[in-house]
């Protein structure tokens, strides 16, 4: 049976050569951190496999996670003094690293050993004629393979076994996606190595810096959280006002829940956890039998109307603001705040109406 | 009443994460330090406390699985996807203001849904394009444009990427939002869902967002009409 653990260990080799290429830039200003979370990181991925098979004591990883956030936390990684976080839009990290310079085109003038290296704005725009549309083909690739894999790939039995373990066929796509991807690109576009994928998907990972780790560390966070009974707390709390036994009251409440904490904390990825376990998960899938996949997801999605609407997702609402030079910093949250508003009724209605 | 009191406290965690947050301290340092206390707070002992970042961190793998997608993506990046984006976008010039920002929300949002999120944002389209293109329309259609009008422009220009990114994404199954449910309640609750699923119950959110912030985006071509008749008027008054 095919688990997800090779698709771990294809991410940590990415995070192991990205390390290394790191260690060869000898134009890296930070250089030694760098490579220390990169490398650390990748190695965690492969660990991560043994922890789960018992092989290895999980306390052992605790220590490497605490080793990679001091790194991050104490700014020994990163290029420049900023870096854009722009790997996870609607979570809305509401953190330091702000995009100062949040072009994605990083270009620098810098020797073709550079981990940063790559084509100069001239050079794309002469290959944006040249290849045109053709360019999105390979990206293509990814969403049409996973999701035939992911709808077919359960169906497949070996020998009465099914091929692919439950609830990793989605992932298994995915991998089976970008590394077909890859393939496709390269025929098409001719790259002058065949490093040069990886070498270009190394640059935008230190452009996205140390916010790759922040998604699993919020999924820690939340595992923490429900282990040392926040969500009960909070769920303590909402059940005095909550009145009983009303699926509507429940399901307002808990998608008005997700959007308030995701505007006070910036974040939905943080305000998902405690949400769900204060209400979620024992109100509306235990209680009430609802659909967990329909619940979740439209509840995430609750989240992202806060988003839209607080200063606290800095990255999303008051930097565009900044860009684009405008007198009222508040302008794009208030053009946002009634699309906002619709679509949260929206996904009460729909959660209502799906999920039981 | 002790023991319902000191269960309260765990809620302190939430607070380091708000405080954190709001202060704009290191993001993975608040979430950790955030951990480590509401962990403490819970009689979890410092063995303990590890322990459960070491498992929280392996059983969360999956949701950094998007960084597979980085190589194929920076590839195309390199051949000029983003000019490409940029080239299909500036088709739209011969639009309305309201029905430019329209058209950007469609192409942003669609191609988010595939997993395109880079060939937008505020830096690479909306300031060097979009807005220009939007407010371009707008000055040839009413001749001057003052402040206000002009404000209102760049706000529903910066608004009509972050909502099609944010309600496109989803649809797209190698996205944080839809990995860290998965992870979160596979480890949580021992579930075992498929982030495929998650992803097709985006889809009805996905439309409405799409008819609710288009159909805003369309009535702003009104808007700036009677914001241009309120300029003529002052000036005829002025004058």
């Amino acid at each position: 049976m095919i688990t997800s653990e090779w698709l771990y260990w294809l991410i940590g080799a990415f995070f192991i050569a990205v390390s290394v290429f790191i260690l060869t830039d000898r134009t890296h200003a930070k250089r030694v951190g760098n490579a220390a979370f990169w490398g650390i990181l990748g190695l965690s991925f492969f660990a991560g496999t043994f922890v789960v098979s018992g092989a290895l004591p999980a306390w052992a990883l605790g220590i490497a996670v605490l080793v990679m956030v001091a790194l991050a936390g104490l700014g020994f990684t990163g290029t420049t003094s900023r870096t854009r976080v722009a790997s996870v839009p609607g979570a809305g990290v509401g953190s330091a690293t702000g995009p100062a310079e949040p072009t994605a085109v990083t270009t620098r003038p810098s020797s073709s050993t550079s981990v940063l290296a790559t084509t100069s704005p001239d050079e794309r725009a002469g290959f944006a004629q040249r290849f045109g549309n053709r360019l999105f083909i390979p990206a293509l690739v990814i969403p049409v393979v996973a999701v035939l894999v992911a709808t077919l790939g359960p169906l497949v039995r070996i020998g009465g076994e099914p091929l692919l373990a439950e609830g990793s066929a989605t992932l298994t796509g995915l991998g089976i996606g970008s590394v077909l991807a890859v393939v496709v690109a390269v025929l098409v576009l001719r790259p002058p190595r065949l490093d040069t994928p990886v070498r270009e998907g190394a640059r935008l990972l230190q452009a996205i810096g140390w916010a790759a780790l922040l998604p699993q560390m919020l999924s820690t966070l939340g595992i923490v959280f429900t282990q040392a009974g926040v969500g009960d707390a909070v769920g303590t709390i909402i059940k005095a006002v909550l009145p009983d036994g009303s699926l509507l009251a429940a399901v307002v409440v808990y998608c008005l829940g997700m959007a308030l904490f995701t505007a006070i904390m910036g974040n939905a990825f943080a305000a998902f956890p405690i949400m769900t376990a204060a209400i979620g998960w024992p109100v509306l899938v235990q209680g009430f039998d609802g659909n967990p996949a329909a619940i979740f997801a439209i509840g995430m999605l609750a989240g992202f109307c806060g988003t839209l609407v607080t200063p606290m997702a800095a990255n999303f609402n008051l930097v565009p603001a900044a860009l684009l030079e405008m007198r009222d910093k508040y302008g794009p949250i208030k053009a946002q705040l009634p699309t906002a508003g619709i679509l949260l009724v929206v996904n009460m209605g729909v959660m209502y109406l799906v999920a039981f | 009443m002790r023991a319902r009191l000191s269960r309260m406290f765990v809620l302190i965690g939430v607070a380091v994460v708000i405080i954190g947050f709001a202060l704009r301290v290191n993001a993975l340092l608040v979430v950790t330090v955030a951990g480590i206390v509401t962990a403490a707070i819970g009689g979890i002992d410092p063995v303990g406390i590890l322990t459960a970042f070491g498992s929280g961190f392996a059983s969360s793998r999956s949701v950094t699985t998007f960084a597979l997608v980085l190589p194929v993506i920076g590839l195309i990046e390199r051949y000029g996807l983003q000019d490409q984006a940029k080239r299909l976008i500036a088709k739209l010039d011969r639009l309305t203001t309201g029905r430019i920002l329209a058209g950007y929300l469609v192409v942003r949002q669609v191609t988010a849904a595939v997993g395109l999120t880079s060939i937008g944002g505020p830096a690479q389209t909306v300031r060097p394009l979009v807005h220009p293109m939007a407010e371009g329309a707008a000055t040839k259609k009413y001749g001057r444009i003052d402040e206000r009008m002009r404000e209102k422009i760049k706000g529903f220009s910066a608004s009509s990427d972050t909502v099609g990114v944010f309600f496109g994404e989803d649809v797209f199954v190698a996205v944080g939002s839809i990995l860290l449910i998965t992870s979160f309640v596979d480890e949580a609750y021992k579930l075992t869902l498929e982030p495929i699923d998650l992803a097709l119950w985006a889809i009805p959110t996905g439309i409405a967002a799409l008819l609710v912030h288009g159909t805003r985006l369309l009535l702003l071509d009104r808007k700036l009409d009677k914001m241009a008749a309120d300029v003529r008027q002052t000036e005829g008054v002025a004058a």
